[in-house]
């Protein structure tokens, strides 16, 4: 109890987030700038790959937050997350696909390769109007947030919570992930949406692109941090970790805690589903194994490790294991799920409040 | 085979559907008719177990009533009917004249002005007392409204003077979960002030407590009698005389025997069932 | 049994269970054995053929194909043991002769087996011996008259034999190539046959060749044996009835015959659509017990105990890879290795969720959440080390004998025999499961411990014990399990993983710490599956129970199968 209400102490003061903010501007506007004026020989400058590596764990850390926001101050554990992620990857992947109009394979102005492949006569009527921007990403936006308010309302109004609810999300997932991998579905079955070529008219393989994809990352992580800060220093968000530690009190009190519960998992979903939007033009390619109930595992693993209940604990959490992924696979692929397996116990026995956690306890031992 | 519930209700003719009914969504408490809780015939059973059993019981406005009762007689389950957490098999219940609590949901109880102190102290532990009381603070409960919510000052001063009332000025920055138990029980029932319900039912409030506080909680709900209506459901023989006005016994699920203390104390049945066992 | 089972102590109800599970499987294996052998050679009639079998077959190797086709006559009318065999191995193409020269003349062989290790039967003898290669010996030829012949020479035989089975195969076999000797062979039996289902087949044979005749009224009365027949060759026949020659004419003049044919097509296929949906519901209740033994380990572990044990595929893993490697230790005897199997899976998986109850969960106990994820990485480590130990690639577990092969009804219901039991080894897993929470004091603890452990323990309940023998039985019953799934599918390091969600789907819609809420939520689920699989596509019918699931749970949170009570309320 008494360390639990030391992180609650400590928000207040929040030393963590303004750690967090300036990192973050150091990253967003520091790499992009040292990879424009530093000369390739320097040791400070970043190649294309490392900035690409570097904008793709941004977009796992506000997948981390969003996984934090319910899970770290209401108590709901989703084990679908990657269900939003990945609905929003698919929008913008939709996008992307339509952009390349009559530069794929076939050569179809408005089909893309893979609905000729199959000998489709015409596009989806879910396909139409995803050729415009700002209609794709209204589609980020609404598909993740729907998908959420109709499973939440379903699960919260009939107070589905713990073990359940992570169980049943996990299904969800599962079965989207069945879903997209059927090329009736079509967006492209097994393979998925990929060869994308630009976006906006600007080349994705270009440098210029790449960084304004990166600044655009490292934008809406700062965004979406200080938002899911705000909601949670407002009463709202009082309310909701009310709801975590007594949700039969909140509700004698006079709290509809479904609701609550609904918009934040709302909320949690799209923000979920944009940092899923901005993952893919990044790495280029989306396909149904982004569903995969093990990714929203790993990402929940994420917001352990760094400590739950603290926005940037989430953020240091996803830096923190997607390095180790990316050493591990490089230096030593078959001891990665060794790795990964372990930390799942270590951290839940030994570190119930995460790398956060164990400085904080440091600290408090100097101090 | 019994007929499902909903089927039962197209059998009976005198039935009204709710559809047919307008709909109300924040009804007014209504006292006129001297009575601000009815329970009439509730039963309640788990498994064949009844734990309430043709419960009828009133109360009025303004009441002081201690509710007493061996283990198992029903008294929390009685608490659960009136504030929606356990539906009864049969039975109304009705908040003032028109208030059906039997078709509202737990936090629509709360809003219609019935607060509950729970017999285990519930605070939130990792808000601070401050917190706690501003979290039970009567108002805009509605999800969207909290996000921009402020403390005016007015409710600012509110909060204050229940915190000096609670004893608990001195430790409104401390996470509620670092309070003593004496000290928790306190702030629930600060928090159920905060509320600013029309009835309370509190349950069990001197539990753990020293004479001094028992003392200070009985002056505390005797105060609060008149203003609001407070149910006591409560063991301690001793605090019960020191407050009570009306007691109603419970036995089995069903209402023993009713009256003053006296009264209640002189009843052979109450002597066998209850006073008579050693306490 | 249940007094027995009740009176003994903890450790031993686990060992009763385990010899029970090891008794069944051995007992139908000593019926198989137990058989006895068929056709034993009799001495004394031998003797008086020998001489005129012998010089005929001798003949029979380099004659001419009519004088071949004299002597398949004349042989066929002398009874002799061993003429059979002759005539069917000339049929099959598996009569040879010795080439050169020897004291005794030429010698005929039926040759049986595959390169290395083949099998000469002297039909004159009798005798066998086995030769690695057929070097020095000749196929004796055939053609088409002559092994129409054959063929009717062999049924001939084979309808005058004991058993009914290989009588209806004679029928078959005749039907196959209708002739009037067919015919003839066929009416002749006819008279003296008993057996019914014989009989039957012989009527359709008969009634097939007479949709042949110029007779309308012959047609006509076929028709009306052949209506409701399941074959194949029936159905075909009938069909061809109805068709129409390139000009849009009827091929079938007479239009009495032609409706009759329709109503006969119309019987056989709602036949046929009866016996499909048949093996519709088979497949349903083969699936439904594939779920039910995944997920009944799971019934005991998050059901009973309360416990979210996401290594619970991998615990099915280990089980699947433990048969494998009780058949790679025992390679002569396949039939006997997945009986071992069975005994050996429940104890290493048993053995590991004893681990890792000591090692992690029981640190976690009353924070489920924190339990999932651990177990998770269990299940990552666990799914990796079997990929380290035995290769990424998908590992095959041999079928035995004795499980493979059709129970066949007629041509379109069939159903195979490892799923059929599998189907009966799930009840027998549930029915011991049963005895042993049920029945046995470790039960009877696992009971107490789940509804009150303070209370438990107050009774003198050694309870972090029975949870470590809990998790150990949900364990090795998951290890149980992957036996029977490793005859049904690959073994490889992911198989866990694909049940795991299925299992819990189970647990949650059957109704948490219910026994029999696992056994009905799994077969229904798995029969509903397969109903609606036909119409939607397997993928497709996965998903639709994942998302009937979605919604049962927001109808009814508890399951089929609640549990009732004060102590469920509060949660």
């Amino acid at each position: 109890m008494s360390d639990r209400s030391l992180v609650s102490r400590l928000m207040q003061h929040d030393l963590g987030s303004r750690i967090f903010i300036g990192v973050l501007l150091l990253v967003g506007l520091g790499m992009p700038l040292a990879h424009l004026l530093l000369p390739e020989s320097s040791f400070l400058h970043p190649s294309t790959y490392t900035l690409s590596l570097v904008g793709k764990y941004m977009t796992y850390a506000l997948l981390a937050i969003s996984i934090d926001l319910i899970w770290g101050y209401c108590g709901i554990l989703s084990l679908g997350h990657t269900a939003f992620f990945a609905l929003g990857g698919y929008a913008m992947g939709m996008y992307l696909m339509r952009q390349i109009g009559t530069r794929g394979v076939y050569g179809d102005p408005v089909l893309p390769d893979f609905m000729v492949f199959l000998s489709w006569e015409s596009l989806p009527w879910y396909w139409q109007g995803m050729d415009m921007f700002w209609f794709a990403m209204l589609m980020v936006l609404l598909v993740p947030g729907l998908l959420a308010l109709v499973f939440g309302w379903l699960a919260f109004r009939s107070r589905v919570a713990g073990v359940y609810f992570s169980i049943i999300t996990q299904a969800l997932t599962f079965a989207l992930m069945l879903a997209f991998f059927r090329n009736e579905m079509g967006f492209g079955g097994n393979n998925g949406l990929t060869d994308f070529k630009d976006i906006l008219g600007y080349d994705l393989q270009a440098t210029g692109t790449r960084i304004g994809l990166f600044m655009v990352t490292a934008l809406a992580l700062g965004l979406g941090y200080l938002a899911c800060r705000w909601i949670v220093g407002s009463r709202f968000g009082r309310v909701v970790t009310a709801i975590r530690d007594g949700e039969g009190r909140a509700r004698f009190i006079g709290y509809r805690v479904e609701h609550y519960k609904l918009w934040l998992f709302v909320f949690s979903g799209v923000l979920a589903g944009i940092a899923g939007a901005l993952y893919v033009p990044q790495v280029g390619i989306i396909n149904p194994g982004e569903f995969a109930p093990l990714n929203a595992i790993e990402a929940v693993v994420w917001v352990v490790v760094g400590g739950r209940g603290t926005l940037y604990g989430a953020v240091l959490g996803a830096v923190l294991v997607n390095y180790m992924k990316t050493y591990f696979t490089v230096a030593w692929p078959e001891a990665w799920l060794y790795a990964l397996g372990t930390l799942f116990v270590v951290v839940t026995l030994f570190l119930p409040r995460g790398v956060v956690g164990l400085l904080e306890k440091l600290r408090r031992q100097k101090a | 085979m019994k007929l499902p519930r909903s089927l039962e209700a197209f059998a009976d003719r005198s039935q009204v559907f709710d559809l047919v009914n307008p709909a109300v969504r924040s009804p007014k408490l209504d006292v006129s008719h001297g009575t601000i809780l009815y329970l009439e015939d509730i039963t309640v059973s788990f498994d064949g177990f009844r734990a309430l059993n043709d419960l009828t019981l009133y109360v009025a406005p303004g009441e002081l009533r201690c509710i007493i009762g061996a283990n198992g007689a029903g008294k929390t389950t009685m608490m659960d009917v009136i504030t929606g957490k356990t539906r009864p098999d049969s039975g109304t219940a009705f908040f003032g004249q028109s208030i059906d609590l039997l078709r509202l949901s737990e936090p629509e109880i709360a809003q219609a002005g019935i607060g509950r102190k729970f017999q285990k102290p519930t605070v939130f532990p990792e808000h601070t007392v401050f917190e706690n009381l501003e979290l039970a603070m009567a108002g805009d409960r509605r999800a969207w409204k909290m996000l921009c919510a402020r403390l005016t000052s007015e409710q600012h001063d509110r909060i204050d003077e229940v915190l000096a009332l609670i004893g608990l000025a001195a430790q409104r920055q401390a996470p509620a979960g670092s309070l003593s138990h004496g000290q928790k029980q306190w702030l629930e029932i600060g928090m159920l002030l905060m509320q600013r319900p029309a009835l309370l039912l509190v349950d069990e409030p001197v539990a753990g407590m020293t004479p001094q506080e028992t003392e200070r909680t009985a002056e505390l709900l005797v105060s609060l009698a008149g203003q609001h209506t407070v149910v006591v459901v409560e063991h301690d023989m001793d605090f019960v005389r020191s407050i009570a006005r009306t007691v109603t016994v419970l036995h089995e699920g069903s209402v023993l025997a009713e009256g003053n203390m006296a009264d209640v104390q002189a009843d052979p049945r109450v002597v066998e069932v209850y006073l008579g066992e050693p306490a | 049994m249940n007094i027995i089972m009740a009176r003994l102590p903890l450790t031993g109800s686990i060992i009763a269970l385990l010899c029970y599970l090891m008794w069944w499987p051995m007992q139908a294996q000593a019926d198989e054995e137990g058989m006895p052998e068929a056709g034993m050679p009799d001495e004394w009639v031998q003797e008086v053929v020998t001489d005129e079998f012998a010089d005929m077959l001798a003949e029979l190797a380099t004659a001419s194909f009519p004088r071949k086709v004299e002597l398949v006559n004349t042989l066929q009318l002398r009874g002799w043991p061993g003429v059979r065999d002759a005539l069917a191995g000339l049929l099959e193409g598996e009569l040879y002769f010795s080439q050169e020269e020897q004291p005794e003349g030429i010698r005929v062989y039926v040759v049986s087996g595959r390169e290395g290790d083949f099998t000469l039967l002297d039909p004159v003898t009798q005798q066998t011996e086995q030769r690695e290669a057929l070097s020095g010996l000749r196929r004796i030829t055939t053609n088409n008259p002559l092994r129409r012949n054959l063929r009717g020479a062999v049924a001939r035989f084979d309808l005058l034999d004991e058993s009914p089975a290989v009588r209806r195969q004679a029928v078959a076999e005749l039907r196959r190539g209708l002739d009037s000797d067919a015919i003839l062979l066929l009416r002749e039996r006819l008279v003296t046959e008993t057996h019914r289902g014989v009989t039957r087949d012989i009527e359709v044979a008969l009634a097939l060749y007479d949709l042949e005749s110029s007779d309308a009224e012959v047609r006509l009365t076929a028709l009306e044996v052949l209506s409701g027949e399941l074959g194949n060759d029936v159905y075909n026949r009938v069909q061809r009835l109805l068709a129409t020659d390139a000009s849009g004419e009827p091929l079938e003049p007479d239009a009495a015959v032609r409706h009759m044919a329709s109503l006969a097509i119309d019987r056989i296929e709602q036949r046929r659509s009866f016996f499909g949906f048949l093996e519709t519901l088979f497949f349903g209740l083969s699936f439904g017990s594939v779920l039910v033994l995944a997920a009944i380990g799971l019934a005991i572990t998050f059901g009973v105990m309360g416990v979210i044990n996401m290594a619970h595929g991998e615990l099915i893993m280990i089980g699947a890879y433990t048969s494998y490697v009780v058949q790679l230790l025992m390679p002569n005897h396949i039939g006997v290795a997945i009986l071992v199997a069975v005994p050996a899976a429940f104890m290493v998986s048993g053995l590991v969720g004893v681990l890792i109850e000591r090692g992690v969960v029981r640190f976690l106990y009353g924070r489920p959440l924190e339990t999932l994820l651990a177990t998770f990485g269990i299940s990552l480590i666990l799914q990796q080390l079997v990929r380290t130990v035995f290769s990424p690639l998908n590992r095959q577990v041999q079928t035995p004998d004795w499980m493979s092969g059709l129970l066949r009804f007629n041509d379109v219901f069939a159903i195979t025999y490892n799923r059929l039991y599998i189907l009966i080894f799930m009840f027998i897993v549930f029915a011991l499961l049963w005895l042993v929470m049920h029945r046995t004091s470790l039960g009877l603890k696992v009971r107490a411990v789940s509804q009150n452990r303070a209370m438990a323990r107050a009774m003198g309940v050694r309870s972090d014990r029975i949870d470590a023998l809990t998790f150990g039985l949900g364990s090795g019953i998951a290890g149980v399990a992957g036996v029977a799934l490793s005859l049904l599918t690959n073994v490889g390091p992911n198989m866990g993983q694909a049940y795991i969600i299925d299992s819990f789907m189970v647990v949650v819609f059957g109704g948490v710490g219910n026994l029999w809420g696992t056994l009905i939520g799994g077969m229904s689920l798995g029969l509903g599956t397969k109903l609606v699989e036909p119409h939607v596509g397997a993928v497709m019918a996965k998903i639709l129970m994942l998302v009937f699931i979605i919604l049962f749970i927001q109808k009814r949170k508890q399951g089929l199968f609640p549990q009732k009570g004060r102590s469920a309320e509060g949660h």
